[in-house]
């Protein structure tokens, strides 16, 4: 029986609702039972059974995190911790339910768009509906699936990797995720491969109460490459979401991952994420990461440098509309020597938004020449909104260069009259500073992303001149 | 009644951060004339140059301000620059992770004078030429990092490009070395005609024998105390201000008030 959409909202713009086509879920709340039927329902291996349980143990043992965001609002029991939209995965286009194409046609995915795609990987639900890999991608033995997939076909990789960059007693939510987990992709690249096509997943919460806890896991054999992209949208609901991910990577000797996100969740979700990766030797990971809506955002893209010469670059804008708050940044720990990492934040703060900078920074003992650079700029739009800093440094080596550089501004007089002056009106105009201050960021991005935030920054900026 | 658009300034009173530098400012431009505003520093030229353009802390307190027969006073900027009126500034402020080539389209389709992509890069590319300006030039951030010498190109590739109906040049030759001022002359010499008029603000003479202003004025505390044809500008390139600002304040002495 479909879930009727009851509040569907006439300003956000992808607050669209398709009807809800789910044909399993269990019942409300956690509890060791529910727990176990996902797992006998995805007819898991009894090691992930014990592995969900064994994290339930922690996440319930776990207080709630408060030197963060305000998580109060988060009620537990009220949540459907897995839902199952389709019978099968389609393997094709055209296995796809049309409520779900509608879905991705609103999205705005283009037709055209999705030869070039390696493989679109759809999150629709707690289940991958659409997923389609490209057959030379097959062929170069990449693995794109979904991580239930992985786990099936691909058990003896996917054990050797799985929750061992965030072991489940991580943190609370790292907890959560590990007992509840469902979809979210899997990747391996074998050594000396590299993927020159972006791979695509699009994600989707649409359930009311449904939270979504989709699992990454990455892995870069020695001397490859791969650009993963994911980028989220989801639909307005009456009631508050929970979404909460998490993302491994690893890159061995000599690989490159590039993981980018946009994540646009509607404002009433709470989202919270457990990203990090593991640089070997010689090995690059970078993180783009963006985060606009969403009620609270905790997320803090991690990088631990572990093989001399490895390099971490994170990058990262945040977006807090009134009532919303952005608490982003971003960790790298230096474990080698000779490791470097550069960590670059711009975030914009409208309204009563708030954005907070978080980040750590830590240098073992034996990392000596080890080079770090932390900017971190934030923007604010209104009188009443707010950014914090709270950067932690805590180096272990006295060889060591680290730069640090935090500013806030605010959108100058001067700026909004040169810009009026030349006929653009004053939201415009603020808006085309707002893009100016994202560009460091929308350069790094496929042309597709850049065109699709700044859309949406301009249509965040609706309304921002009072 | 003519087509060709008047900027009508009359008795106009103006002050910046509660003090009073406009006293009185009459002045009035044609469309298709070249007028020079020229005085001593501080004589309230700038002031007068953002007050016509509608910058929120410059408050007028008196007078009228008009432009093609609409007031312009409970006008915006950008209202008052899809009138047609544009403003070329000293100090440009730098807007980073703006393009000029982004600014500008976005500057032209808000004043509805869109053109197709094509076109838009091959006008661009040949005021750009004409102004000398290199190719990379287009997608730097708007002023940032730029010379005053590349500022004050930018400003007259944005007038280039704009077409206004009449613009305010301020201070467009300071900072300027004779090769970047005869460029920069020139470029509006092409652009001054019967479509665009021009009130040229100045405390140098020298930008006058590139731009042969119809009109000439002399703006001191705040009000014009003089003006003339190109010969007062040659007056003042000769004897400094202090005899016109001394008859003025003589004539002004016996003006009856």
């Amino acid at each position: 029986m479909a879930i009727q959409a009851r509040d569907l909202s006439k300003d956000y713009k992808y607050g669209f609702h398709d009807e809800d086509i789910s044909v399993f879920r269990t019942k409300k709340g956690l509890s060791p039972e529910v727990i176990a039927a996902i797992s006998q329902h995805k007819d898991e291996p009894e090691w992930m059974l014990k592995f969900r349980l064994k994290a339930y143990d922690h996440f319930m043992k776990r207080p709630m995190p408060t030197w963060g965001a305000d998580l109060s609002g988060i009620d537990f029991d009220n949540i459907y911790y897995y839902v199952k939209p389709v019978e099968e995965q389609s393997r094709s286009w055209d296995d796809v339910p049309e409520s779900i194409k509608r879905t991705f046609d609103r999205l705005g995915i283009p037709e055209a768009e999705r030869k070039f795609l390696a493989g679109v990987s759809a999150q629709y639900d707690s289940e991958v509906v659409y997923h389609n890999i490209r057959e030379d991608l097959t062929r170069i033995g990449v693995i794109f699936s979904d991580c239930d997939t992985g786990l099936r076909e691909h058990e003896e990789i996917f054990r050797k990797y799985f929750g061992t960059v965030i072991p489940p007693n991580d943190n609370k939510f790292a907890a959560l995720n590990s007992a509840v987990w469902s979809g979210g992709s899997f990747v391996y690249v074998p050594a000396g491969v590299h993927v020159d096509i972006p791979l695509q997943a699009y994600f989707r919460i649409n359930s009311d109460n449904m939270g979504q806890f989709e699992r990454t896991l990455i892995i870069a054999e020695e001397g490859s490459s791969v650009h993963y992209i994911e980028g989220c949208t989801a639909p307005n609901y009456s009631s508050d979401s929970l979404h909460s991910a998490v993302v491994e990577l690893i890159a061995h000797r000599g690989a490159k991952i590039r993981y980018t996100t946009i994540q646009n969740w509607s404002d009433n979700v709470y989202n919270l994420v457990t990203k990090r990766a593991m640089a070997h030797e010689n090995a690059t990971v970078e993180w783009i990461d963006g985060n606009l809506g969403s009620k609270v955002t905790m997320k803090y893209p991690s990088v631990y440098l572990m093989g001399e010469g490895a390099h971490a670059e994170v990058m990262s804008a945040a977006f807090a509309g009134t009532g919303q708050h952005q608490d982003a940044g971003s960790k790298a720990i230096h474990v080698a020597p000779n490791t470097t990492s550069n960590i670059v934040s711009r975030s914009i703060s409208k309204g009563s938004g708030r954005t907070s900078y978080r980040g750590h920074i830590k240098v073992m003992p034996k990392a000596h020449d080890v080079k770090v650079n932390v900017r971190c700029d934030a923007l604010l739009l209104d009188l009443d909104s707010r950014s914090d800093t709270y950067p932690y440094m805590d180096i272990e080596n006295p060889d060591v260069s680290v730069g640090h550089e935090a500013t806030v501004s605010k959108v100058g007089e001067d700026q909004i009259f040169y810009l009026t002056s030349r006929g653009i009106n004053e939201q415009d105009a603020t808006a085309l500073i707002v893009n100016g201050f994202f560009e460091p960021f929308v350069k790094e991005l496929p042309m597709e992303y850049a065109v699709e935030l700044n859309r949406l920054l301009a249509l965040s900026m609706e309304g921002a001149i009072g | 009644m003519s087509d060709q658009a008047t900027l009508d300034i009359a008795g106009l009173h103006a002050t910046v951060e509660g003090k009073e530098i406009l006293q009185g400012v009459d002045l009035r431009v044609r469309q298709g004339e070249i007028h020079a505003l020229m005085g001593p520093n501080g004589s309230g030229k700038s002031t007068l140059a953002y007050t016509v353009m509608g910058h929120p802390k410059y408050i007028v307190t008196g007078g009228s301000l008009a432009f093609d027969g609409a007031d312009l006073l409970p006008l915006t900027p950008d209202a008052r620059a899809r009138l047609g009126l544009f403003l070329c500034f000293q100090y440009p402020t730098a807007i980073p992770g703006v393009t000029l080539v982004n600014f500008l389209r976005a500057a032209l389709r808000a004043q509805g004078k869109e053109l197709p992509a094509r076109e838009f890069l091959q006008r661009l590319t040949t005021e750009m030429a004409a102004l000398k300006i290199e190719e990379s030039f287009r997608s730097r951030y708007i002023n940032d990092g730029f010379s005053g010498g590349e500022k004050k190109r930018s400003e007259i590739l944005q007038l280039a490009m704009v077409r206004p109906r009449l613009a305010v040049l301020d201070e467009t030759d300071s900072g300027l070395d004779v090769d970047a001022l005869r460029t920069v002359a020139e470029g509006v010499m092409s652009l001054a005609g019967p479509e665009m008029g021009v009130l040229v603000i100045t405390h140098y003479p020298r930008i006058l024998e590139y731009l042969r202003p119809d009109v000439v004025h002399v703006l001191h505390a705040g009000r014009v105390v003089a003006s003339g044809g190109a010969d007062l500008a040659e007056r003042i390139e000769r004897d400094g201000y202090e005899p016109i600002l001394g008859s003025a304040e003589a004539a002004s002495r016996l003006a009856p008030v």
